[in-house]
């Protein structure tokens, strides 16, 4: 195990599902941060909302990366897309370099697509069915269209996404479908240039719950049957094991744990991620969760030292606020990979030998922790 | 309009007494032929300290009923029918005559008394909720100077002190703004506010929808610890009945504007009778054992102005036959669990499990999915028994029984 945590740890940590080839998108060490102003007399700030996170999409996959509000997850879902351009890392596309000038990224977004969340406000509510469908065509096809294919492939895009007969749904407006179906026809609009990538920030998080699995199971056929690599980000850890090969959870900005989705949710290596699957809705659970780590993500203007989950953690040692902790083996993964980050698997710092730390309190030190943060604004 | 009764006022065969009763309750937004009916014939029973959970999807009617229940419904909006008799038990007096106020009957001043004192509402959003331009102690000390009159200021002050205190806000928040406070504080100022005159029930419309997981849980935490603590009744509604199932002691389903089901949650959890209802909990992916693919429900909620005749889920519905297209189903208590020798279909008891289906009228055996043994029977029956799980939850063994046993295993995806 030590020397598998430490070749982990020498080398850049790669997140997502493992699958050999070129994945279809990848990211490299992408950090974002957003100046602020701090106010009147504060002067001004950085929001460190996404840092150094290495995540692959392979062809055919789905990553789900879930977190609480705050936690990046959109910042690096439009990152992708490249709505906002990274303070720093790049983006690979199929092993390409992805250049930021007008016409690579234009090139750019017919292979990534981004679904949002609200279906409601993402399609234009004077345009028909047919309008969102087929500006996309007619702007990424490189040729003019004939109104007959035109047409054809709209019919088709409909069909893709199992809004059928296609017919009836063609010349319907927005106001005319139901939540679920909106969303069906942002996913076709999506699909109309045939992307490689598809990123869907929160698609169901609008929708009634009773057609959420309709929508959930409409990426898990496209994933089949398109070969699409997709990022599902999502609050809503449940689905993400419902849909995801990969779980990839973020806390302040940062990627805490990443591995194979059953895997992340039946035994969770990082405190972070025990946390928030024993807040998550649970009717199976006999009794009621016990909450280890209360309390809100810190701010990102000034993240804590180290680990930026220790002040809220169980298990900080006095390691957590001095260092940030390296990305290491979880240590039930067999071949899977499963990683986080977090001292309690470096065998340097775990005080017991036991994997699973069970006397929290008495590790538990935030006082003489808390003089160590930087507590001051820039 | 108050009329005090020396009677006893309706109990549960239970023995636990009654605070709220909602009857054959319907609301229409709109008048004439134009009118939709958002609520038909709701009837509740609410019980001192209980958790009743409202689930439904957004049209179910579920908000509207909250809001017509407390008066609070505005125009286009219109009560039409039916009743809610609030049985108002004296503070401090345990013994004491109970109070029985017909709320739809109330003038405004029997209304202005009894909102926040004996029936306090929390809304969803309480950004909205909360005054922006003023600051927390002037919103909150607000209720005890309307409602409070010979408090003075330091102990209405004091008392704000230490109503921020049991939800776990220290008081130096007092001064501050709504907007200096995260969206869990907020939350809590609103339960802190609804607490502030110790009300009787406490009507919750999504009060943590907004919130993150783990605010949600520790927002619910404190509010279980202060119903156990000050003996309030909660109506909970939510669009998440995974949620509910663990929080309410019983649940009622809504559908298009109906309750098509009214169990307790372990009722529901482990049997439910409602296809509705069996949908929803299958609408809610599991965090437990095998990956399988589930369906949810096809199709979507009706809109309110062109609903299905006769049972408004019969279009959804893969166990619908004729006769559900036609006849609307009457609230029941399902055939398989009526006890011998209380055979009156049409008057439930309050605490008596009632599903809107006809599968469950007798006539038919019903669908095996729908018809799962309550409470549940040491021998598992084979078609239901899916592979214990050791190292899951008691229990969890018999979960993902609705969904295998019709819908063909996926198996997880690799």
């Amino acid at each position: 195990m030590t020397d598998i945590a430490d070749t982990v740890n020498v080398e850049r940590v790669v997140h997502g599902p493992d699958r050999p080839g070129t994945p279809a998108l990848e990211a490299r060490n992408l950090t974002k941060h957003f100046k602020v102003h701090g106010g009147l007399g504060r002067g001004a700030g950085v929001v460190h909302a996404v840092e150094d996170i290495s995540l692959a999409l392979p062809r055919g996959t789905v990553t789900a990366v879930v977190g609480e509000s705050g936690s990046g997850k959109s910042t690096l879902a439009r990152m992708l897309t490249q709505l906002i351009s990274p303070t720093s890392g790049e983006l690979l596309l199929d092993g390409e370099p992805v250049r930021g000038d007008a016409k690579s990224r234009r090139a750019y977004t017919s292979r990534v697509h981004l679904v949002l969340q609200d279906p409601f406000s993402s399609l234009n509510s004077v345009h028909t069915v047919r309008y969102h469908l087929e500006r996309p065509l007619k702007l990424h096809a490189g040729r003019r269209l004939g109104r007959e294919e035109l047409e054809r492939r709209v019919l088709d895009l409909l069909e893709r996404v199992s809004l059928t007969p296609a017919d009836n749904y063609i010349d319907k407006y927005p106001h005319e479908l139901s939540g679920g179906q909106r969303q069906r026809v942002a996913i076709a609009r999506g699909l109309a240039v045939e992307p490689e990538v598809l990123l869907a920030d929160e698609p169901v998080s609008m929708l009634d719950v009773s057609i959420r699995l309709g929508v959930l199971n409409l990426l898990d056929e496209l994933r089949e049957r398109e070969q699409l690599a997709i990022l599902y980000v999502t609050h809503d850890i449940a689905s993400a094991r419902y849909l995801a090969d990969s779980i990839v959870v973020m806390y302040a900005g940062e990627i805490v744990e990443s591995g194979d989705a059953v895997r992340i949710t039946d035994a969770p290596a990082h405190p972070y991620t025990q946390l928030l699957l024993s807040a998550a809705p649970d009717p199976e659970r006999a009794e009621p969760p016990v909450l280890r780590g209360r309390g809100a993500p810190p701010s990102l203007v000034s993240p804590p030292s180290g680990c930026r989950f220790h002040p809220r953690c169980p298990f900080a040692m006095p390691v957590c606020a001095e260092q940030a902790p390296p990305t290491l083996q979880a240590p039930d993964a067999e071949s899977a990979r499963h990683v986080a980050a977090c001292w309690l698997l470096d065998p340097e710092h775990t005080p017991t030998t036991s994997a699973e730390p069970d006397v929290p309190q008495t590790r538990h030190m935030p006082s003489p922790q808390r003089h160590e943060d930087p507590t001051d604004p820039a | 309009m108050t009329q005090t009764q020396t009677l006893n006022p309706s109990k549960a065969t239970t023995g636990r007494e009654v605070v709220l009763e909602i009857r054959g309750l319907d609301v229409d937004y709109g008048f004439g032929p134009d009118a939709v009916r958002a609520v038909s014939g709701a009837d509740l029973t609410l019980h001192r300290g209980e958790v009743l959970g409202l689930a439904g999807e957004s049209g179910s009617g579920k908000s509207t009923l909250a809001y017509a229940l407390t008066r609070l419904l505005r125009a286009p909006g219109v009560i039409t029918g039916g009743e809610v008799l609030f049985h108002s038990r004296p503070q401090g007096a345990d013994a004491g005559p109970v109070e029985t106020v017909d709320i739809l009957a109330a003038d405004a001043k029997e209304l202005g008394r009894m909102r926040w004192s004996e029936l306090a509402v929390v809304f969803q959003s309480a950004m909205h909720a909360l005054n922006p331009v003023a600051r927390i102690d002037a919103q909150l000390t607000d209720v005890l100077k309307a409602h409070r009159r010979h408090m003075s200021p330091a102990e209405r002050r004091e008392r704000a002190v230490e109503l921020l205190r049991m939800v776990g806000i220290s008081a130096d928040r007092l001064r501050s703004y709504p907007h200096e406070l995260s969206g869990g504080m907020r939350q809590r100022v609103m339960i802190a506010m609804s607490l502030a005159l110790e009300p009787q029930v406490v009507i919750m419309d999504e009060p943590t929808t907004a919130l993150d997981v783990v605010t949600q849980r520790e927002i619910l935490e404190e509010l279980m610890l202060l119903r156990e603590r000050l003996g309030f009744a909660v109506v909970f509604i939510t669009h998440d009945l995974s949620l509910l199932l663990e929080l309410a002691d019983s649940i009622a389903v809504m559908y298009a504007g109906r309750i098509v089901e009214r169990a307790s949650a372990a009722e529901l959890f482990r049997a439910p009778r409602h296809p509705y209802s069996l949908g929803l909990k299958g609408s809610f992916p599991s965090l437990h054992g095998e990956r399988v693919r589930m369906e949810g429900i096809p199709g979507a909620p009706p809109s309110l102005k062109s609903m299905p005749s006769g049972c408004a889920f019969h279009p959804r519905c893969k166990f619908a036959v004729d006769r559900c297209k036609v006849d609307l189903p009457p609230l029941a208590t399902p055939a398989m669990d009526r006890i011998d020798g209380l055979p009156d279909v049409s008057a439930p008891t309050p605490t008596q499990r009632v599903s809107s289906c006809w599968l469950h009228d007798g006539q038919q055996a019903a669908p095996d999915a729908l018809a799962l043994p309550f409470p549940t029977p040491v021998h598992l029956p084979d078609q239901v028994a899916t592979a214990p799980n050791g190292d899951t939850a008691s229990g969890a063994d018999r979960v993902p029984s609705s969904t295998t046993v019709t819908h063909p295993t996926l198996g997880s995806t690799s």
